[in-house]
């Protein structure tokens, strides 16, 4: 009994205490767990979110990821092929050194040659040659022109050449090596579980409100969301759209929404004749109707994007005409999201040749985008209306990505007709441009996601224009005209939406929503 | 027993051999991984490269060879995503899946044997049935509906206790522990509550049904008529007879108390080894998930040799030996 008193004692005090300091700390729940503290082990949101804690990066990228100085204060090509990029001078790294050109060097040395990872940043710094001219000063040459130099640049974290460079994967991991420029200082790492971090006073930057700040690794929505409610937990990222509703009407929880970079759209078989999940009605062989742009437009103006965002999505997207939300760099001011007009499609469909419509099977991950499988679902409804019978497998992403990207004969995307999604981690059109509109081509890296293989010489000619052109407001036209062709004309893919994602925190308490979909500690302040 | 002992640990062998060939075929049948952990924009030649870095273009069988070689030395292999040895890993995160795992048994124990001596001691009695209701609530709802439950009464709405992760530890002989401090204690309550609701249930049962047939039985008529005390009959007597099965079953459900935490762990988000091989099976983490299983097994054929021994221990009757001797 004795013990139990002092128990509850210790107990109430242990929790006045917490709350006293609850104003200098903040913990926050996120839905990913990183694989490793090596900022330059794993290129994946949920490891460059927790790099961009402790690391910075040449060129940051602000909320909306328009660049913004970091370790870089200046950048610019000073002729074609060579661009020069002006360092923060009077720069400390955590573990006490001082910043100069010779991080930035060695840095762009390790960061693509990390033994073991699974996916790094190769393909950021590919073609580059890096070259110190003096302390604060550095060229970087391509072969070729090439404007996206800082978007490439910004991807990068720069590491210490003192304590970093040398290192390996396991000392950043225990927090030897940890030692950035960035807003916070490592404190301790625990897989799995937390990873902590105090803030940095001598940050060149806006420095952090928050004294400490706790990153706790929880994946299950319903409970990330009951950590917030219990007050485990002061921000929680990825709000489960059914729980937003009521954590809406929640006057102790303030919501911070804002649309992603991530669009999800259709990508439809357009290289074979006979497309493997296409039918007749009776279920004979019939000639790949998805080859025709205009059956591909008027699946398009089959779905009823409004009532997928309403009653889907709960709100949590907005729909989509392009591969990028508005406001961003080299997006089409004229593509609007297709309207919704199921007679008209049925007539285009038959027009072509299909007047008793057609059988198609549609495939989708189950566990990758919100609500991915009930879109799926969605979508089949909506086209089956119009005459186009479409039945739904969805699957796991550990087999589907696999399967869409190469499951059939000859390392050939498998699928017909597919639900994916893309985030512009570049935050320009370029990005899906190449990777979805391009024409599949392994040796100069483009296409690399076009699982519909869509192909067209021309646009494929101003995508690769657009790539060499340095000057931004004629790149910005050319990127935008490449869409246009592509989605207004071509119907390359259908676009659905993009995703709206929300955070959620305790009263008191605003996060800047960022496109990029990051959870960042220094991004949360305290209204009042 | 020296014999049964090396005979067994023999059979174990050829079990851990054949299991390690079913897990790793099986695993490479489903799926890609590369395309789980690739960057999306990453062209063909990056996706290639990784293939081979991981030994993902060599044949199956070459791949299992590879394996096995490094099994034999103890290299279960690398995680591909957090590229460090997947034993490393899980081994890292094993005091905290053991920890738990014994605070369940440790409820299991100590409160389904009382209660179930109870309910079979006064079967008729209103609390009695009230128990044996219980029991058959906790054997029949969800794990994952009672833990988000749990969560919402205790740490939501009383708000008494935490409602997710693992509390403040202490190390003792080199191993993390939680148990020791208020606030892991705080912490693992309701995890480990959760995770024990199902062999408390059992953990009653058994002991009900061993006790009303063990009650009728002679020695225990014939101890009444010798005078002894109730309690002496019942705690000694009667204990000592009933705990056979009840131990066999809790050593087989302590078994999968370590292997299947998974979803309390990810509900309580837990930092153990079931959240590690559920976040490795949906990223295809082949390495990790491999090792997981190998060592299950291990634990498995280890638990039920530690149970054999045990038997004769709690019963002079039963005599390990060589079963064709």
């Amino acid at each position: 009994m004795k013990s139990l008193k002092i128990a509850l004692t210790t107990g109430v005090a242990l929790a006045a205490l917490t709350s006293f300091a609850a104003a200098q700390e903040l913990t926050i729940g996120l839905s990913s767990e990183v694989t490793s503290m090596d900022p330059h082990f794993h290129n994946l949101t949920p490891n460059n979110q927790v790099a961009d804690h402790v690391f910075d990066s040449l060129i940051g990228q602000d909320e909306k990821q328009r660049l913004v100085p970091g370790l870089a204060v200046e950048w610019g090509p000073i002729d074609d092929l060579t661009w020069e990029i002006k360092l923060r001078e009077g720069v400390t790294f955590h573990d006490g050194s001082t910043f100069n050109a010779d991080d930035v060097i060695c840095s762009f040395e390790r960061a693509p040659n990390v033994p073991n990872s699974p996916s790094g940043y190769g393909t950021y710094l590919a073609g580059k040659t890096f070259e110190k001219i003096d302390d604060f000063t550095i060229h970087a040459k391509t072969p070729e022109p090439y404007p996206l130099m800082a978007n490439d640049l910004s991807t990068v974290s720069i590491i210490s050449d003192e304590t970093g460079c040398g290192a390996t994967t396991e000392d950043f991991n225990s927090g030897a090596a940890t030692h950035g420029t960035g807003p916070w200082k490592f404190v301790e790492y625990v897989p799995g579980d937390r990873i902590v971090l105090e803030r940095n006073d001598g940050y060149f930057g806006e420095k952090p409100e928050f004294a400490k700040v706790t990153l706790k690794p929880i994946k299950s929505g319903p409970a990330r969301v009951a950590a917030l409610l219990a007050g485990d937990v002061d921000m929680i990222n990825s709000v489960p759209t059914t729980d937003l509703a009521t954590l809406k009407e929640n006057s102790d929880i303030e919501i911070s929404e804002g649309v992603s970079n991530r669009v999800i759209y259709l990508h439809m078989d357009q290289f074979r004749d006979a497309s493997p999940f296409v039918s007749g009605k009776d279920g004979s062989d019939i000639p790949n109707p998805l080859m025709n742009a205009d059956v591909r437009k008027a699946i398009s103006m089959a779905i009823n994007r409004d009532a997928i965002v309403e009653r889907v999505m709960e709100g949590q997207a907005i729909p989509a005409g392009q591969l990028l939300p508005d406001g961003f760099f080299g997006v089409s001011d004229s593509l609007q999201p297709e309207a919704f007009d199921p007679e008209k499609a049925k007539d285009i469909i038959a027009e072509a040749g299909f007047p008793e419509g057609f059988k198609l099977r549609i495939h989708g991950p189950n566990d990758r985008y919100i609500n991915d499988a009930k879109i799926v679902e969605a979508v089949a409804q909506m086209l089956t209306r119009i005459g186009v019978e479409t039945d739904v497998e969805t699957m796991p992403r550990s087999t589907y990505f696999g399967r869409a990207s190469r499951g059939a004969e000859g390392d050939l995307p498998e699928f017909s007709f597919i639900l994916v999604g893309w985030g512009a981690g570049s935050g320009e059109a370029s990005s899906p441009l190449r990777s979805l509109i391009h024409t599949f081509d392994k040796d100069a890296g483009f296409g690399a996601s076009n699982r519909g293989r869509h192909s067209d010489a021309e646009i494929d000619g101003i995508i690769e224009e657009a790539l060499r052109t340095v000057d931004d407001e004629k790149r910005a036209a050319l990127l935008a005209q490449a869409t246009e062709l592509a989605i207004g004309r071509n119907q390359a893919i259908i676009p659905l939406h993009y995703q709206v994602n929300a955070w959620a925190a305790r009263k008191g308490l605003t996060y800047k929503a960022r496109t990029d979909e990051y959870t960042l500690a220094q991004g949360v302040t305290s209204s009042n | 027993m020296t014999v049964y002992i090396i005979r067994r640990l023999m059979q174990s062998a050829v079990v851990v051999f054949l299991m390690s060939v079913i897990v790793f075929f099986g695993l490479h049948v489903v799926g890609d991984p590369v395309y789980m952990f690739a960057s999306p924009d990453a062209p063909q030649e990056e996706i290639e490269k990784v293939i081979r870095q991981f030994g993902l273009d060599r044949p199956v069988y070459e791949q299992y060879w590879l394996f096995l070689k490094g099994a034999l030395s103890g290299d279960l292999g690398r995680s591909y995503v957090f590229g460090e040895p997947a034993l490393k890993l899980i081994t890292q995160r094993m005091p905290a899946t053991l920890e738990l795992a014994f605070v369940a048994l440790f409820l299991a124990v100590v409160l389904g044997i009382p209660l179930g001596l109870y309910a079979g001691l006064k079967p008729h009695s209103s609390v009695s049935r009230t128990i044996m209701a219980g029991s058959i609530l906790g054997f029949s709802l969800p794990t994952f509906w009672v833990g988000i439950m749990l969560i919402m009464v205790f740490a939501v709405m009383l708000g008494w206790l935490p409602s997710t992760g693992r509390g403040d530890t202490v190390t003792i002989l080199g191993i993390e522990v939680s148990f020791l401090t208020l606030d892991g204690l705080s912490h693992i309550f309701l995890p480990a509550f959760n995770l024990a609701l199902l062999k408390i249930s059992l953990v009653i049962r058994l002991t009900r049904a061993g006790t009303r047939e063990a009650i009728h039985q002679d020695y225990i008529k014939f101890a009444r008529a010798k005078g002894l005390s109730t309690s002496r009959i019942v705690g000694l007597h009667l204990l000592k007879n009933i705990l056979i099965p009840v131990v066999t079953v809790l050593g087989l459900e302590f078994g999968s108390l370590i292997a299947f935490s998974v979803v309390t762990e990810t509900i309580f988000a837990w930092p153990g080894m079931g959240k590690l091989l559920i976040e490795a099976i949906q990223t295809l983490d082949r390495p990790i998930i491999v090792a997981y299983l190998m060592m299950i097994v291990v634990v498995f054929i280890v638990i039920n040799l530690v149970v054999d021994i045990l038997y004769s221990v709690l019963d002079p009757r039963v005599r390990l030996r060589d079963q064709t001797v």
